[in-house]
C-alpha cells in the first residue's frame, strides 16, 4: 500500500431550503447519503469509512460523528469528524482525499451538513472569536467581510455596483440549479436597492441561511475505474488557515487564497490559470469576494477583478465560468457549503452538471472559505494525475 | 529564567455561550410525540428488511439503511435492561437526587428506551424486572409525557 | 500499511486548573517539547492537525485558538473534532498519502473552564432524550451496571483499578492525581451514580499533548528513536444507548481486530507487553481489555486481583496512571499514544515496563464508549 490516486465517483445533495421541518438532522444527512450512493451505484455496505463535518454551535449537538450514525450509515464503521468553521465542507473533502490516498481505505463517504434554521447563526459565529480580545467587539461573519470590501475599495476604487454585478451573475446561474435555495434573477438596481447590512454590503450581496446536506464518494485508483465510467480525479489540495486574530489580517487581499492557489498550481504544473482552468466553484459568501479573490488566485492582475467580471468572462459561456451552481449567495448550509463546491466541480468534470454544464472541462477548482479569512482549495481534473 | 507572571494575579474571564435552538423534530418524531400526547400510545418503527422494531422510532434502519415503512404500537410495559441511581446533584439533572434512570425494552421493541424509574426503592431495582409507563395527565408532546416507569408488582 | 513512525512527543503536566495558561499557551508548550524531543524545528513540520472540541472549548471553530501556537500560519493545517487518537489517525493518513513527510498533531482541552455535565448532556439527542438530563457519568454508570451484571464483576473488584492506577501515577511526574489509596477508600468515597463512586471516576483536568508523525524516509532523519506505527483502526457502534448491548464494546472489538490484523498480531495476549487504555471510569479498563482480546471475556477482574495488570505483571495496563489520574478530554487519547512511545523507547522512568516491544493505545469518542480508535505501536519496524 501507500500513496494512491483518488477519484470522486459519486455525489449527492438535498434540495436545499431555508427550513426543513419535515426531517431532523440525521434524516437530512440520510437524504444526501442515499442520493450519493445512488449516483455511484453503491450501497452503504460498500463504504469503508466516513468523514463528516458541520459546525457544533449551529445545531448544539456534541459528538456529531457519534450522533449522526443513524443517518450517515456509520454504525460499526470508522467515522471521523473534521470541523474548521466555514471551511468545514472543503476540509472534509480534503480529509476524504487523504483517507483514500493513504491506502488505508478503498472507498470513503464524505458528508457535510447544516440545519442553520435551528439556531441563531450570527450568535454562534460570534463565539468563534477570541473570548477575551475579539468577541466583544465583533459580530458574526458579515463585519469581517465588510472590512475586507472597504479595504479593497479604498485600494482599487471598486464600487458597490461592481459587487452587485457578481451577485447578478450568481443569482442568474442559480436558476439552472434545482438544488439551490434561491433561484430568482435580480438586476444591479435590485441589489443596490436592497437593505444595507454593513457598508458596502447589501442584503442581495450576501448568502442566505440554509438547511441542507451534501455527500461525496471517493475511491482509489484501483477500484474507481471499475465503479464509474465518469471520474473526477483529485489532483491537489491545500488548506491555508493563516490567521488567528482579526487584527492580523492583510485586509483587501486574501493571503490564504494566494498561498493555496500557488501551492496547487505548482503541484499540478499550471502556468496560466485563467486559460488552463475551465470552471471554478468559489466559496464566495458575498459578492465583493467574487472580484477580490480571483485576483488573489492570479486569474487577473490586482485591481482588474471588476473589469473581468463586467466583461462577462465569468458568466456561463464566458472564458472562465465561475459558480455555474449559483454558488454560496444562492445557498449556504454552512458545514455542507464547501463540499457542495467540491461536488459541483466534480459534476462539471464528470459531465454530469446537466443544464449548468460548462463544455469540455479539463481542470476545475473548488474552494472553501471561513475562520479568520482562511482558504481551502481542491484541483479537480478529467485525466488521472501523472504524479 | 525569570517568571514574567511573578506578582501577576491571573485573571479569569467569565462568559457563556447562549444560543437559542429550535430543533425540527421531523415527521417521524412528530408522529411519535403526537401519539404519546393524544393517545398515550408508544409507537415504534419497523424495518421491512430486518424486521427490527425501533423505539425511539427511526425513519431509517441504521443497519439496513432503508426507510422504515411500518409503524408498530408497542406495549407500555417492558423489562429493565440496565439502570443507574444518581446520588450527586449533577448539573444536567432536571430534578433533585436521587434520580433513577433506566433503559427499558418495551414488549414488542428490539431496542431500549431511556427514561426515569420511580415508585421503587433503590435496593429493589433489578435488571430484568418488569416496568410500566406512567403517563402524565397533562401532556405536551414531549418524552416527559411519560412521567416515569414503575415496577409491575 | 506502509511504514510510518512517531518521532516526537510532548505534553504538559496534567492539572486540575491551569489558571495561568490559555489553550494556546498549553499547545505552545507541548509543541515545543515535541519538537525538542524529535530534534526538529517547526520548519521541519510539513503540515499540522489540531484536535479540539467546540463544546469543551466554549468556542465555535475552536481550532482557531491554537493555529498560531501550533505553527500553522504558513502551512497546511486541519482540525479533527474528537479524541486525540482520531486526530493522530488523520495526521497519519496525510503522511501515508504521500502529500506530507511529517505531521504535527496536537490535542488540547481545559475541563476546568466548563461544566462537564452540561457539555456531555449535549451529546444526547435533542429531540428524544436530552431533556431527561443524563450526562457522561450517568451514561457510563448505566453501562457499568450492565457490564457488571453480565460478567459478575463487583464494585470491590473495579475499585482495584483505581487503586492500581492512582498508585502508578505516583511514578509519573506529569499526572494530576498520584494517590496511595485502598479498595476501602474507593468504596467509601462519595457515591456519584450507582455503581460508580467518586474514586471510580476520572477527574476534571486541563492539559495538552503533541506528537510528530513521519513517513519512512523522514523517520530516521532527526533522531534515532522512532516508534513504528504497526496497526491502527477506528470504529463506531450505534448511537442510541438502547440500540447497543451496553455491556459489550462491539465497536472496540472490531477496531482492535482490524489494527491487530494490520500489525500481524495473532495472539495479542502473548504479543503485547504494555497497554494505555481510556479508563475514564474504573470498570472501563476491564471492559476495554476484554473487548480488545487482551484477556478473556469477564476475566479481567480476576487477573487484576492477581496483579496481572500491575507494572510488574504479565500485561501492565496504564503504567502512567491512566485517565483516572488525569483526564484532559480530547488530549487524553493522544497522551495514551505518547505514553506507549515512552515505554517502547525505554524512557518511562520509574514506571517503565521492562522489555516492552509492542504496545497498544486506545481513545474514545461519544457516550459510554460508542466510538474507539486503536493504535498498535512497535519498537521495531
Amino acid at each position: 500500500m501507500g500513496k494512491k490516486r483518488v477519484a470522486i465517483i459519486g455525489t449527492g445533495q438535498t434540495y436545499h431550503k431555508s427550513h426543513r421541518p419535515d426531517v431532523n438532522g440525521q434524516e437530512l444527512i440520510h437524504e444526501a447519503v442515499s442520493s450519493a450512493l445512488c449516483d455511484a451505484d453503491l450501497t452503504i455496505a460498500d463504504i469503508d469509512a466516513i468523514v463528516i463535518g458541520n459546525m457544533d454551535h449551529f445545531e448544539g449537538i456534541n459528538y456529531v460523528d457519534c450522533w449522526s450514525v443513524d443517518g450517515s450509515g456509520g454504525v460499526m464503521k470508522p467515522i471521523i469528524k473534521l470541523t474548521t468553521g466555514g471551511t468545514t465542507g472543503s476540509t472534509i473533502a480534503i480529509g476524504g482525499y487523504h483517507l483514500v490516498a493513504s491506502g488505508l481505505f478503498e472507498k470513503v463517504l464524505v458528508i457535510g451538513w447544516e440545519k442553520n434554521s435551528e439556531s441563531d447563526t450570527t450568535g454562534a459565529i460570534t463565539t468563534a472569536f477570541d473570548p477575551v480580545w475579539d468577541r466583544l467587539v465583533f459580530a458574526g461573519a458579515i463585519s469581517g467581510l465588510a472590512v475586507e470590501a472597504q479595504a479593497y475599495m479604498a485600494r482599487y476604487g471598486a464600487t458597490d455596483r461592481d459587487g452587485a454585478r457578481v451577485s447578478v451573475r450568481d443569482r442568474k446561474h442559480a436558476c439552472n440549479n434545482p438544488h439551490a435555495q434561491l433561484r430568482k434573477e435580480v438586476t444591479i438596481e435590485d441589489v443596490l436597492a436592497s437593505p444595507m447590512l454593513a457598508d458596502p454590503i447589501h442584503l442581495l450581496d450576501v448568502c442566505p441561511r440554509t438547511d441542507g446536506a451534501c455527500a461525496v464518494i471517493m475511491a482509489n485508483e484501483d477500484v474507481a475505474p471499475k465503479l464509474a465510467s465518469k471520474l473526477d480525479w483529485i489532483w491537489a489540495t491545500s488548506s491555508r488557515h493563516k490567521y488567528t486574530y482579526i487584527g492580523d489580517v492583510n485586509w483587501g487581499e486574501l493571503d490564504s487564497m494566494y498561498n493555496a492557489s500557488r501551492e496547487i498550481y505548482k503541484k499540478a504544473g499550471i502556468k496560466e490559470p485563467n486559460k488552463e482552468i475551465s470552471v471554478i466553484e468559489l466559496y464566495q459568501p458575498y459578492s465583493f469576494a467574487g472580484i477580490i479573490w480571483i485576483e488573489d488566485m492570479g486569474i487577473v492582475p490586482r485591481g482588474k477583478g471588476a473589469e473581468y467580471i463586467w466583461s462577462g468572462a465569468t458568466d456561463m459561456g464566458g472564458e472562465l465560468p465561475i459558480n455555474p451552481s449559483g454558488g454560496v449567495i444562492a445557498c449556504n448550509p454552512i458545514g455542507a457549503t464547501g463540499l457542495i463546491r467540491c461536488a459541483e466541480a466534480a459534476m462539471q468534470v464528470m459531465g454530469k452538471a446537466d443544464i449548468r454544464q460548462v463544455p469540455d472541462v479539463n481542470f476545475a477548482i473548488s474552494t472553501g472559505f471561513g475562520g479568520c479569512m482562511w482558504t481551502d482549495m481542491i484541483l479537480h481534473g478529467q485525466k488521472k494525475p501523472d504524479f | 529564567m525569570t517568571d514574567i507572571f511573578k506578582d501577576i494575579e491571573p485573571m479569569v474571564y467569565k462568559s457563556q455561550i447562549n444560543v437559542p435552538y429550535s430543533w425540527w423534530a421531523g415527521k417521524t418524531a412528530s408522529k411519535f410525540f403526537t401519539e404519546l400526547k393524544e393517545n398515550k400510545k408508544i409507537m415504534g418503527t419497523k424495518c421491512d428488511k430486518c424486521s427490527k422494531v425501533y423505539v425511539p422510532p427511526r425513519k431509517i434502519c441504521p443497519f439496513c439503511f432503508k426507510e422504515n415503512q411500518a409503524w408498530v404500537e408497542l406495549s407500555d410495559e417492558g423489562i429493565l435492561l440496565s439502570y443507574t441511581i444518581v446520588r450527586k446533584q449533577l448539573a444536567s439533572l432536571p430534578k433533585k437526587v436521587p434520580v433513577i434512570y433506566g433503559l427499558i425494552k418495551l414488549d414488542g421493541a428490539d431496542t431500549g428506551l431511556l427514561h426515569f424509574i420511580d415508585e421503587v426503592l433503590p435496593k429493589d431495582i433489578k435488571i430484568g424486572m418488569r416496568l410500566k409507563a406512567c403517563f402524565l395527565e397533562e401532556r405536551a408532546g414531549k418524552i416527559q409525557d411519560i412521567g416515569y416507569f414503575k415496577p409491575i408488582n | 500499511m506502509e511504514n510510518a513512525a512517531i518521532i516526537g512527543i510532548g505534553m504538559t503536566k496534567i492539572e486540575a486548573n491551569k489558571v495561568r495558561e490559555t489553550f494556546a499557551d498549553m499547545v505552545w508548550e507541548a509543541v515545543n517539547k515535541a519538537l525538542n524531543d524529535a530534534q526538529m524545528t517547526i520548519n521541519d513540520i510539513d503540515n499540522i492537525i489540531t484536535t479540539s472540541n467546540d463544546f469543551w472549548d466554549g468556542r465555535t471553530i475552536s481550532c482557531m485558538a491554537v493555529g498560531d501556537a501550533s505553527g500553522a500560519r504558513n502551512k497546511n493545517v486541519s482540525c479533527v473534532e474528537g479524541d486525540g487518537t482520531f486526530g493522530a489517525f488523520y495526521g497519519l493518513t496525510r503522511v501515508l498519502s504521500g502529500s506530507y513527510g511529517t505531521t504535527l498533531v496536537t490535542a488540547h482541552s481545559k475541563g476546568s473552564e466548563s461544566i462537564s455535565s452540561l457539555i456531555t448532556n449535549a451529546a444526547f439527542d435533542p429531540i428524544y432524550d436530552r431533556s431527561l438530563g443524563m450526562d457522561m457519568i450517568t451514561a457510563c454508570a448505566m453501562q457499568a451496571t450492565a457490564y457488571m451484571y453480565r460478567t459478575g464483576t463487583t464494585s470491590k473488584q473495579i475499585a482495584q483499578v483505581s487503586v492500581k492506577n492512582h498508585g502508578n501515577a505516583k511514578n509519573n511526574p506529569m499526572s494530576q492525581l498520584p494517590m496511595d489509596i485502598t479498595v476501602e477508600d474507593v468504596l467509601n468515597s462519595e457515591m456519584i451514580s450507582d455503581p460508580l463512586h467518586k474514586l471510580d471516576c476520572s477527574p476534571v483536568s486541563d492539559g495538552c499533548c503533541a506528537i510528530i508523525i513521519a513517513n519512512k524516509d523522514r523517520a530516521l532523519k532527526y533522531n534515532d528513536k522512532p516508534v513504528w506505527i504497526k496497526g491502527v483502526s477506528f470504529c463506531s457502534d450505534s448511537y442510541f444507548l438502547g440500540d447497543r448491548d451496553l455491556s459489550k464494546a462491539a465497536s472496540l472489538t472490531k477496531a482492535t481486530n482490524a489494527a491487530y490484523k494490520m500489525a500481524g498480531i495473532n495472539n495479542p495476549k502473548d504479543e503485547i507487553q504494555v497497554a494505555e487504555l481510556y479508563d475514564a471510569f474504573t470498570y472501563q479498563e476491564l471492559m476495554w481489555l476484554e473487548a480488545m482480546g487482551l484477556c478473556d471475556d469477564g476475566k479481567g477482574s480476576e487477573l487484576l486481583e492477581n496483579k496481572y495488570f500491575d507494572i510488574g505483571g504479565k500485561l501492565p495496563v496504564n503504567p502512567s496512571g491512566g485517565l483516572l489520574s488525569g483526564h484532559p478530554v480530547i488530549a487524553a487519547g493522544l497522551i495514551r499514544i505518547a505514553e506507549i512511545v515512552k515505554q517502547l523507547r525505554g524512557e518511562a522512568g520509574k514506571y517503565q515496563v521492562h522489555g516492552a516491544k509492542l504496545g497498544v493505545a486506545q481513545g474514545v469518542n461519544g457516550l459510554a464508549g460508542q466510538s474507539h480508535c486503536v493504535w498498535v505501536l512497535g519498537k521495531e519496524k
